[in-house]
C-alpha cells in the first residue's frame, strides 16, 4: 500500500498539472512560442525523435563517462588521501579549488586548450571536473570514519595497511561513496550541459546545443522536448544509482534497512 | 604459577599531557582471572591497551617472560563489521592470518556454538540483540585461540539478565579453554564474581591501590551470587575501593 502510493502521488500529481496545463494554454490561447501546450510539446517530441534522441545520446554518453572517470578518479585519490597525510594536505586546497571554480568560467579555456576538433573531450573534462569533488569528498570522510577500535583490532590480529585498507576502510566508505555518487550523477549530467552551452555554436552536437537552436528558431515545443529528455535523464540517473544503493546497503546498513512494523 | 606478562613502573601520558597510568607495576600470571577495577577514567582502558600493545608506554617496560602471548581482545562495544556476517565477523583473526578459508569457516562456527550462537551464522550484526552481538565479539576473540583475553568492560552496556549470563558463560570458557583473563570493570560485583584477583586503581593516574585474592571465585555455580560469602567479598572490594578514592582525595 505505502509502496503503491509512493509512485501513484507524484504520477498523478503529474498528469494533473499537465492537464491543467493544456486546459490553460486551449483556453487563454497562449501562443506556441510563448508557452506550448503538452500536446505541441508531445508532437515536437515525436517529430523531431531521431535527432532528439541522436543528441540525447551524445550527452548522455559524455556523462556517463565523466561519472565514470570521476568516480575512479575520486575513490583512488581519496584512497591515497587516506594512505597519506602530506599528499592530503599538498593536494586537498587545489581540489577544492576545481571545485569552486564555475564550470561556465573555464569552459572557453578548456575548450580552446583541447580544440573545436575534440569538442567531446573537452566537454567530458568539464563534466568531470564538476562531478568529480562529491566523489571526493564523501569517500574521504567514509575513509575516515571507520572505527577505531576495529582498526586497533585489525592492527592487534597483525593486518598490514593492504588489509586494513581493503578490509575495513574501503567497506566502512561504501554507504558514503554511494550518497556521492548520487550528487555526482545529477552534477556530471548538469557539468555536460553547462559545457555544451558555454562550446555554443555547432561544434556539439548534444541536448544543450538542440535547445540553444530550437530557443534561436523559436521552436519552443521542440525545446520543452529537449528539456523533459534532460530531465528524464536526470531521474534515470539518480533513481538508478538509488537502486545500486539500496542493492548494495540492505543487508547491513541503517539507510537501507525497511524498519520492522 | 609462571608469570605471562609484567608491567614495570609502566606511565602513559597522552599528548595533551594527562598522565593516564602509573606507575604501574602488575604482573599476570598464566591462568589468572584477573579484575582492573576502579571508577570512570582511572586508566583502566589504558592500562589493558597497553597490554596489548595497541598504545606504547611513555615509560616502563612491559615484559614478557616467555613467548608473547597470543592475544584476544574484547571491546565495551561489541565492535563487529556491520557488513559482514556473524560468521564473517568471527573468521576475522583468522583471516587476517590467512587460515584456509574451509578451515576458518570452520574454526568461526565453532566459536560461534560455543557462545551458544548455533544457528546464527549468517545473521547480521543490526539482526542480533546487544547481548548477541557481544557473544560474536567474544567467539570472535575465542576464534583466534588466544592464550591471554583482554576485556574492556565487555558487559557494561548490556541488561543485568544478559549480563549475568554472560558472567557464567564466560567463566565456563576459562576453564574450559585454561585461557588468562584481564578483565577491565567498573562494577564491584562482577569483579568479585569473576576473577581469581581484584586488581583496585587509584583515580587518574592509575596506580595499584590494593590486590584483593578470592578464594571461592570465580563463582564455582550461578547460586555463588546469593550467598553471605559473596556478601562478605564483595564488601571487602568495596572497602577497598572506597580507600583508594579516599587515599586520592
Amino acid at each position: 500500500m505505502r509502496s503503491a502510493l509512493k509512485y501513484a502521488l507524484p504520477l498523478a500529481l503529474g498528469f494533473a498539472v499537465l492537464v491543467a496545463w493544456e486546459a490553460f494554454v486551449r483556453a487563454y490561447d497562449i501562443p506556441r512560442f510563448v508557452l506550448p501546450a503538452p500536446s505541441d510539446i508531445w508532437q515536437a517530441l515525436i517529430a523531431d525523435f531521431p535527432s532528439l534522441l541522436s543528441s540525447l545520446w551524445t550527452t548522455l554518453r559524455i556523462t556517463l563517462v565523466a561519472f565514470a572517470l570521476a568516480v575512479l578518479c575520486g575513490v583512488a585519490l581519496a584512497v591515497l588521501f587516506s594512505q597519506s597525510r602530506v599528499v592530503e594536505m599538498m593536494l586537498y586546497p587545489y581540489a577544492v579549488a576545481l571545485q569552486v571554480t564555475p564550470v561556465v568560467a573555464i569552459a572557453p579555456l578548456i575548450i580552446i586548450w583541447v580544440g573545436f576538433e575534440r569538442i567531446n573531450l573537452a566537454l567530458l573534462i568539464l563534466a568531470w571536473i564538476v562531478a568529480f569533488f562529491p566523489i571526493l569528498s564523501n569517500t574521504t570522510l567514509g575513509l575516515r570514519s571507520t572505527d577505531h577500535n576495529l582498526i586497533d583490532l585489525f592492527r592487534l590480529y597483525g593486518a598490514s595497511r593492504w588489509q586494513i585498507l581493503w578490509r575495513l576502510k574501503l567497506p566502512s566508505a561504501l554507504p558514503y561513496l554511494l550518497g556521492g555518487m548520487k550528487t555526482s550523477g545529477g552534477l556530471a549530467l548538469i557539468g555536460t550541459v553547462v559545457a555544451e552551452y558555454g562550446a555554443g555554436s555547432g561544434t556539439a552536437t548534444g541536448l544543450a546545443w538542440r535547445i540553444i537552436e530550437a530557443g534561436n528558431r523559436l521552436q519552443i515545443p521542440r525545446m520543452f522536448a529537449a528539456f523533459f529528455l534532460l530531465t528524464a535523464v536526470g531521474l534515470a540517473i539518480f533513481f538508478g544509482l538509488s537502486l545500486l544503493e539500496y542493492l548494495s546497503l540492505r543487508k547491513w546498513h541503517e539507510s537501507a534497512v525497511s524498519k520492522e512494523k | 604459577m609462571n608469570v605471562i606478562a609484567a608491567l614495570c613502573a609502566v606511565e602513559r601520558i597522552y599528548s595533551n599531557g594527562v598522565k593516564a597510568v602509573g606507575p604501574l607495576d602488575l604482573e599476570i600470571r598464566d591462568g589468572e582471572f584477573v579484575s582492573l577495577l576502579g571508577p570512570s577514567g582511572c586508566g583502566k582502558s589504558t592500562a589493558l591497551r597497553l597490554i596489548a600493545g595497541l598504545l606504547e608506554p611513555t615509560a616502563g617496560t612491559i615484559v614478557w617472560p616467555g613467548e608473547k602471548a597470543r592475544i584476544g581482545f574484547v571491546f565495551q562495544d561489541p565492535t563487529l563489521m556491520p557488513w559482514a556476517t556473524a560468521r564473517d565477523n568471527v573468521r576475522l583473526p583468522l583471516d587476517l592470518s590467512h587460515v584456509q578459508r574451509n578451515e576458518a569457516d570452520k574454526r568461526a562456527t565453532g566459536a560461534l556454538a560455543r557462545v551458544g550462537l548455533s544457528g546464527f551464522e549468517a545473521a547480521y550484526p543490526r539482526e542480533l540483540s546487544g547481548g548477541m552481538k557481544m557473544r560474536v565479539s567474544i567467539a570472535r576473540a575465542l576464534a583466534g585461540r588466544p592464550k591471554l583475553l583482554l576485556m574492556d568492560e565487555p558487559f557494561a552496556a548490556l541488561d543485568e539478565m544478559t549480563r549475568q549470563e554472560l558472567n557464567d558463560d564466560l567463566i565456563s570458557l576459562w576453564r574450559d579453554d585454561s585461557l588468562t583473563i584481564v578483565f577491565v570493570t567498573h562494577s564491584v560485583y562482577e569483579s568479585t564474581y569473576l576473577s581469581t584477583r581484584t586488581v583496585v586503581l587509584t583515580p587518574r593516574p592509575g596506580r595499584v591501590a590494593a590486590e584483593i585474592r578470592f578464594s571461592r571465585s570465580p563463582a564455582p555455580d550461578p547460586s555463588y551470587r546469593f550467598t553471605p560469602e559473596f556478601g562478605n567479598e564483595t564488601n571487602r572490594v568495596t572497602s577497598a575501593l572506597r580507600n583508594a578514592m579516599k587515599d586520592a582525595a
